[in-house]
């Protein structure tokens, strides 16, 4: 492709054709704002409605101002990114904006983390010239996201995610002109949508009209509550993100401070989402064996393709996209449920303690967490297995109120017995990371041959959409990866006319895998906080000790005392979900 | 026409005319020429819009050229017994020249058609719709005809620049010109779009073209499909012309019955044909690009340009858009040629524009005129001047993205060109007159009320922008405006102007721009003296009694709804303003001139 001239403030600057303005002051140090603009480079991520008008700057010879993020440059093209015309512009739309968007900042759950107030700081806006009337709506309440919509701008970041990445179609603009705002069909709550709580939407919301439902201030009392033995459990992807709340470089893997700061906060037993993570692979990986090994034998009403089921926004989206195949996916809970399940029998019945008491607190990268701790089948008389699953954004919150100086923290470990985990358990974190983790265990029980490297790069990786074939001793096993909803549909698609020829997918809702999932910090954009994320997850596994989760001594030790073998009675009871086709759930309350 | 009649009586089949029962008064005609078994000799046509929808419904005799207006269905007998059978004008229903006051006898010596050139609407009202022979016979697909079998498409496009002939819809774009960019790009399927999403308060031409001669935009997308190689084509309609809609499908599938749409046309290897779509009646959607959105199945908004229609389009492919009137223009240039046509007009306008006349005008109704006409010429001489014989204000040109024009701009030829000087826009062609009564702060009001409802919402500033543009005015109208509202209406205006993504927002300040251009003083009578210059905004209202003229009758007081006015008997009254509600009940029971408007 041919490079092109153009001159931006004074400067000339050679760039692609096809570059846009945006990209091409960039290129020369010019930063020019951005509002509805979102780009995640190397996720094939991109809103660019040219909405805000946020970007606009002045092409000499054109009518009237372009927006940057959408306009490509022509040869020869004087831009002015700052002129007087461009910048009173500029000021006069961001007043227009606020003009229409609460000033509550002060008690706003995105304040100091929304781009409009940084806007609004960055163009010193200490009036509102344009003042009248402001939309409002009904607040929306699900069990794992708020929509306030009186604070949406109409970037349509959401509606994006929702509908070209995730293919959910749960959000779109309704309405016309001053009223419009993004919104379920018919304006009804995301709890009558085909939503599936991956909280992508709410990871790109700019402002604080998408967030996720806060739950600090219960855990706060309940921590103070004498009665209650509260224990918490900590996801994968967590440690490898949280440290951003305080500054950290991104990728920083923060372990060991998150430990000591959740027992800082008086957490009576600090454990860890990836000795579940691990049992998810006895069980997962025991359910996938006994299929190919049925397969095998000329059994031709086994299910193949198995598809993992430790994303719940995964399984929400199958319920209501693709009820006819609810018989594919693994019957494993996910290691969340699967860990709030065990705290509450085998580690409450050696406390001595009855389940009431004892309080399982989650802390996940996740929003749809929240939505799956709710589900009825993960409770008993009325008691849910998991009582609380915090985000990493509600965690930092917890221990900045604390006054806990993160930083400053030393290290230290889990406790035990559901503190001990393998390097299998932390990169579920990852896309990829589940089916490398069941590839570990799985080789070694189906070939009874020890596993010499452990490491299946093939697996790993953000390209969309990833196949691979491992070696079973001869028996080749085709494996298929997505991430991202839309991702995960073109696989099923292939998965239903019946010719994908796969023996075991992995599907996580948040391109990347967890790391990106939508409980987060956020990454406003920032791709290059993803993929250190995931650096982090792969190094953490490669310092373990252990790394195939079946080598879990106390994972053998759970099977031993109280377990028996993977798929066994106990363990269908305690470990093992059914699921439900919610293709007609959706209804519309008058 | 069939030349076996030897009488036609041409009945206007518009909207207008028909919510006024023409489609009654025809079959009465028919009754009436069958008792006296007259139907083998008289015909009773269907015809589209006449434009006079000021005096419809309208019969229109042939071959004298009668026009009877305003007749009714009870009519129908009398037209028979007289005019048909014994030769006798019904002098009752024929026009009376309102300057004059002389009955006007056929529709050539009316002024509202003297200074007429029809050349879009050149069969509205002279054929029957339905039947495609009826087009036929006015040259009708000799066209299409002479282009796939006697011309390529590039020497069909080079006639089409060098007609000059430009777009219709408002932003005047060379049609030849986008023909040829949408033929030279790239593309394995390109689509013809005809944007029927007539959209401007009050403009109806579009709808009047395609009630009254539908098969000249049928024709003219074959046309255009041929020049740019699509074999497919798509109508644009709003769901609420179903009269424009049943037409049209009758005009195609005529067309295909004949084999004028379809496979291998005149046995030629060019293939086309057209599907119609429906819009729901968005303003926007007469955008092309949320037009197109609207015809995939999206959201009906606007996306950026570049990339273009005539590059990326419907699902992505090239796409030629054109307006109705545009297409209806196109059959006449192939047939008469490009240098008949483009001696009509100003230099950088040609043909001929419709405009729709609507507001405080006695000849309120379509008309086409050549460019270049003056606004004079269309307000006093085609549209007969003011109402009442009230004193002229203003004319608003181009529908809610135009601007209003005032005396000073009455000798204007009208051109794209000219009238974006003037500050306003050709927009599709609606022309509102305004008199002495009408208060400009108001008019901009309506306006951006129109466009506050009509943004589909995407962009910032209009969706805002507008909003508070109205906000504004509003409080202006109501007596709390204040002079700085002034700098805050002309920056927002710039600003949106300058920033909005499609042409919606890029032209919805004008209304604004332009009557504080024109009427500046009647913005700061508003703001610094409450008071409105026209006595329209009810809030700056006061009703008041002189009382040298009041005798005390009390009848102002018993009448007044809220009690406001108080006095003695045979006392002068008064009017306690805070308890006015303005309804003006006072003032007509009033019957010595006591109360007057301040």
């Amino acid at each position: 492709m041919k490079n092109i001239k153009v001159t931006i403030d004074k400067k000339e600057v050679e760039v692609k054709q096809g570059t846009t303005i945006l990209d091409a002051a960039k290129s020369v140090g010019i930063t020019i704002p951005t509002l509805c603009y979102l780009h995640l480079k190397d996720f094939n991520i991109t809103n660019r409605p040219a909405g805000c008008r946020i970007c606009v700057v002045e092409v000499e010879g054109r009518r009237n101002l372009a927006p940057a993020c959408a306009t490509e440059c022509t040869e020869g093209m004087v831009i002015n990114t700052h002129n007087i015309r461009v910048l009173n512009a500029r000021k006069t739309v961001l007043e227009l904006i606020l003009s229409d968007h609460p000033t509550d900042c002060l008690i706003c759950a995105k304040s100091g983390n929304c781009e409009l107030q940084t806007l609004a700081h960055e163009f010193g806006i200490r009036e509102i010239e344009y003042q009248g009337e402001q939309s409002t709506y009904k607040k929306d309440m699900s069990p794992s996201i708020i929509r306030d919509v009186d604070k949406c701008i109409m970037c349509r970041r959401c509606e994006m995610m929702c509908n070209e990445i995730q293919t959910v179609g749960a959000l779109s603009a309704v309405n016309r002109g001053f009223t419009s705002v993004v919104a379920p069909a018919f304006e009804q709550d995301l709890s009558c949508s085909p939503c599936t709580y991956c909280g992508q939407c709410v990871a790109v919301c700019p402002t604080g009209a998408l967030t996720e439902v806060d739950h600090t201030n219960q855990i706060i009392r309940l921590l103070a509550d004498p009665t209650k033995t509260v224990v918490v459990q900590t996801a994968p992807a967590v440690r490898a993100a949280l440290g951003e709340e305080f500054g950290l470089k991104p990728g920083t893997s923060v372990t060991g401070k998150m430990v000591s700061a959740l027992r800082e906060l008086g957490f009576d037993y600090v454990f860890d989402t990836d000795f579940a993570a691990d049992l998810t692979i006895m069980e997962e990986g025991s359910e996938l064996l006994d299929r190919i090994a049925r397969y095998l034998k000329g059994d031709t009403t086994v299910k193949l393709p198995i598809l993992t089921s430790c994303c719940p926004g995964w399984v929400n989206f199958f319920e209501h996209q693709f009820p006819d195949m609810l018989d594919v996916p693994s019957t494993a809970r996910s290691p969340q449920q699967m860990f709030g399940s065990i705290a509450k029998t085998y580690f409450a019945d050696k406390l001595k303690i009855k389940r009431q008491d004892m309080v399982v607190v989650s802390i996940m990268p996740c929003l749809a967490k929240k939505f799956e701790r709710s589900r009825e089948e993960f409770s008993t008389d009325g008691n849910p297995d998991v009582d609380f699953s915090l985000s990493t954004r509600e965690l930092a919150q917890l221990i900045k109120q604390a006054n806990i100086n993160f930083n400053a923290l030393p290290e230290s470990d889990y406790d035990a017995p559901l503190g001990e985990s393998t390097g299998a358990a932390v990169i579920f974190g990852a896309s990829g990371g589940v089916i490398e983790a069941a590839t570990r265990t799985a080789y070694e029980i189906f070939t009874g041959k020890t596993l010499e490297k452990v490491d299946f790069t093939e697996l790993r990786g953000l390209e969309s959409i990833r196949e691979a074939t491992v070696d079973f001793n001869g028996t080749p096993i085709k494996i298929g990866i997505a991430h991202g909803l839309g991702n995960a549909r073109k696989l099923l698609e292939r998965v239903r006319a019946g010719n994908s020829g796969f023996h075991a997918i992995e599907i996580m809702a948040c391109p990347g895998g967890c790391i990106g999932g939508g409980g987060q910090p956020l990454h406003h954009g920032d791709s290059s906080i993803l993929f250190a994320r995931q650096k982090a997850i792969y190094d953490e596994d490669k310092s373990k000790a252990i790394r195939k989760s079946h080598e879990n001594p106390y994972i053998q030790k759970l099977y031993k005392e109280f377990l028996g073998a993977p798929l066994s009675e106990k363990s269908h009871h305690l470990l093992h979900t059914h699921y439900f086709d919610k293709k007609k759930v959706i209804e519309i309350d008058e | 026409m069939d030349t076996k009649y030897k009488m036609y009586l041409l009945v206007c089949g518009g909207t207008g005319c028909r919510s006024s029962q023409s489609n009654v008064l025809e079959e009465r005609l028919r009754k009436h020429l069958k008792e006296n078994k007259l139907e083998n000799e008289v015909q009773v046509i269907t015809t589209g819009c006449f434009g006079f929808c000021e005096k419809g419904p309208i019969v229109k005799v042939q071959p004298d050229n009668t026009f009877y207006t305003q007749v009714t269905p009870e009519d129908a007998e009398e037209i028979i017994k007289e005019h048909v059978i014994k030769g006798r004008q019904v002098q009752r229903l024929l026009y009376k020249d309102p300057d004059k006051k002389e009955i006007v006898h056929d529709s050539k010596h009316m002024g509202f058609y003297r200074k007429q050139l029809r050349i879009a609407l050149r069969n509205c009202g002279f054929i029957n719709p339905e039947n495609i022979n009826e087009y036929i016979a006015r040259d009708g697909y000799a066209a299409v005809a002479k282009c796939i079998t006697e011309m390529t498409p590039q020497q069909v496009i080079e006639e089409m620049k060098k007609s000059g002939l430009r777009g219709r819809g408002g932003a005047g774009f060379p049609t030849g010109m986008k023909w040829e960019i949408t033929s030279k790009s790239p593309g394995d399927q390109k689509y013809v779009v005809c944007n029927a999403d007539e959209g401007d308060p009050g403009a109806f031409m579009d709808r009047s073209i395609l009630e009254g001669d539908p098969h000249s935009v049928v024709e003219a997308m074959a046309i255009c499909g041929y020049c740019i190689g699509a074999d497919k084509g798509l109508i644009y309609i709003r769901a609420e012309y179903p009269l424009a809609i049943k037409r049209l499908k009758i005009a195609i599938q005529q067309a295909q019955e004949i084999g004028l749409l379809g496979k291998g046309i005149l046995g030629t290897k060019f293939n086309f044909d057209i599907e119609i779509r429906y819009g729901a009646g968005a303003f926007v959607c007469g955008e092309e690009t949320a037009l197109i959105r609207s015809m995939e199945g999206g959201r009906g908004e606007s996306t950026l340009k570049p990339p273009f229609p005539s590059v990326s389009g419907y699902l992505g492919k090239p796409t030629n858009v054109n307006n109705v009137e545009t297409f209806a223009n196109v059959p006449v240039i192939i047939n008469k040629g490009a240098d008949w046509f483009n001696k009509i007009g100003t230099e950088k306008s040609k043909g001929t524009k419709v405009f729709a006349l609507a507001g405080k005008i006695n000849n309120v109704g379509l008309i086409e005129v050549p460019m270049g006409t003056t606004l004079r010429e269309v307000i006093f001489e085609i549209g007969g001047g003011i109402k009442d014989g009230k004193k002229f204000k203003a004319v608003q040109t181009g529908g809610p993205s135009g601007g209003c024009l005032t005396e000073k701009h009455l000798d204007l030829p009208i051109d794209f060109d000219n009238l974006v000087k003037a500050g306003s826009m050709m927009g599709s062609g609606g022309m509102v007159v305004m008199d002495e009564d009408d208060c400009m702060v108001s008019i901009a009001k309506f306006y951006l009320d129109f466009t506050v409802e009509e943004s589909c919402g995407k962009c910032a500033p209009c969706r805002v922008g507008n909003k508070r543009l109205y906000e504004i005015l509003d409080r202006i109208t109501h007596g709390n405006g204040k002079m700085e509202d002034i700098d805050l209406l002309r920056n927002l205006s710039k600003v949106i102007k300058d920033t909005a993504l499609c042409g919606l927002g890029q032209t919805s300040p004008n209304p604004v721009l332009s009557t504080l251009e024109g009427f500046y003083d009647e913005y700061v009578a508003h703001i610094k003296e409450h008071r409105c210059p026209s006595g329209r905004c009810k809030d700056l209202m006061k009703y008041e009694i002189n009382p040298e003229n009041c005798v005390g009758c009390t009848a102002c007081a018993r009448n007044c709804p809220v009690n406001a006015i108080t006095g003695e008997r045979k006392a002068p009254h008064t009017i306690n303003q805070e308890l006015c509600i303005k309804c003006g009940a006072c003032i007509e029971k009033c019957k010595f001139n006591a109360i007057f408007i301040r």
